[in-house]
């Protein structure tokens, strides 16, 4: 378990710091990078709304896509909930460590103790890993231009990643994926930045339609 | 000033739903049709932010060679199923090599 908190600890620095470049490079301040990373603390989320500024789309094209895509934070709540079993202040505590690599790490585990202890360890690792790397990637991007070393580039490859145990998954997850690229690439030239990642969920009406067939 | 508010309201709003996730019975999602739509959400806004990310700048299309390259090399790291970090490093190198030549 150490070892792979580890692994998951350098792979989220790395993570935090393009993040911390690309909010800075995208026109945040590196304090606002870090009150992103502090509070909302869920990556993928946070890179979407920091796309759609950096495309030059509005506040709330940007607001809705992280929330779309944060609002898989609310599954993850709901399966750890009987896990932890926390209550009070602690419970508001376990909310914010509720990400895909907490849920991951803890779900991965034999016993409900070992999950506990999983959880919180992986929380604890990511979170120090995540903030301090948005900070350093912050202050690295407002002095040198992130573009440059290949951030851009960073940035797609990242979300494959995170996208490709899932297409593994099932051919409904890789036709919806699928279906939600091919939108937003026709809705690019003709919507404001945003727009397209927001109309993708327009590919879950596959899933409806198949729904029988799916499961 | 906007961008603080949007700061903000993604804070506030990112860990609400996280609160949420721990305030609703989870018998909400008993049917498992429901769970199962609700988690293909972010498959279709994956989709859709790799493409977006990868060809385009702002609301127009914009192929960069290197940018691609660096993603190209990504995807290929991702099919071998190469650790996160790795898949990281290849796409940025890449790029940034492809730009310094």
């Amino acid at each position: 378990m150490r070892r792979d908190a580890v692994g998951v600890g350098l792979a989220v620095g790395a993570y935090g710091f393009a993040f911390g470049a690309a909010a800075v490079s995208a026109g945040l301040s590196v304090f606002q990078a870090c009150v992103l990373s502090l509070a909302a603390f869920t990556g993928g989320t946070q890179f979407a709304v920091v796309g759609v500024v950096a495309g030059g789309g509005g506040a709330g094209a940007a607001l809705a896509s992280g929330l779309l895509l944060g609002s898989r934070n609310t599954l993850y709540g709901m399966r750890m909930a009987p896990l932890l079993r926390v209550r009070g202040p602690r419970r508001l505590l376990a909310a914010l460590g509720t990400i895909d690599e907490t849920t991951a790490m803890a779900q991965a585990q034999q016993t409900p103790a070992l999950a506990r202890s999983a959880y919180w360890w992986t929380f604890g690792g990511v979170y120090a890993f995540w903030n301090l790397a948005t900070l350093l990637g912050a202050l690295a991007g407002s002095i040198v231009d992130p573009i440059r070393f290949g951030l851009d580039a960073v940035v797609p490859a990242a979300f494959l990643a995170l996208l490709g145990p899932r297409l593994r998954s099932s051919k409904l997850d890789r036709r919806i994926a699928l279906a939600g690229a091919v939108i937003a690439a026709l809705l690019i030239p003709v919507t404001p930045a945003g727009v397209p990642v927001l109309a993708a969920t327009a590919a879950l009406l596959l899933a409806v339609r198949t729904r029988g067939q799916a499961s | 000033m906007t961008l603080w508010i949007l700061v903000l309201a993604t804070s506030v709003g990112c860990y609400a739903l996280k609160v949420l996730g721990y305030l609703v019975p989870a018998r909400v999602l008993h049917r498992p049709q429901t769970r199962r739509l609700v988690e293909l959400v972010p498959v279709a806004l994956l989709g859709a932010l790799i493409v977006v990310e990868a060809i385009a700048d702002g609301s127009r299309l914009h192929l960069d060679p290197a940018r691609l390259a660096g993603f190209a090399v990504g995807g290929v790291a991702v099919w071998r199923r190469a650790p996160f970090l790795v898949v990281v490093l290849a796409a940025a190198l890449t790029a940034g090599l492809v730009r310094l030549a």
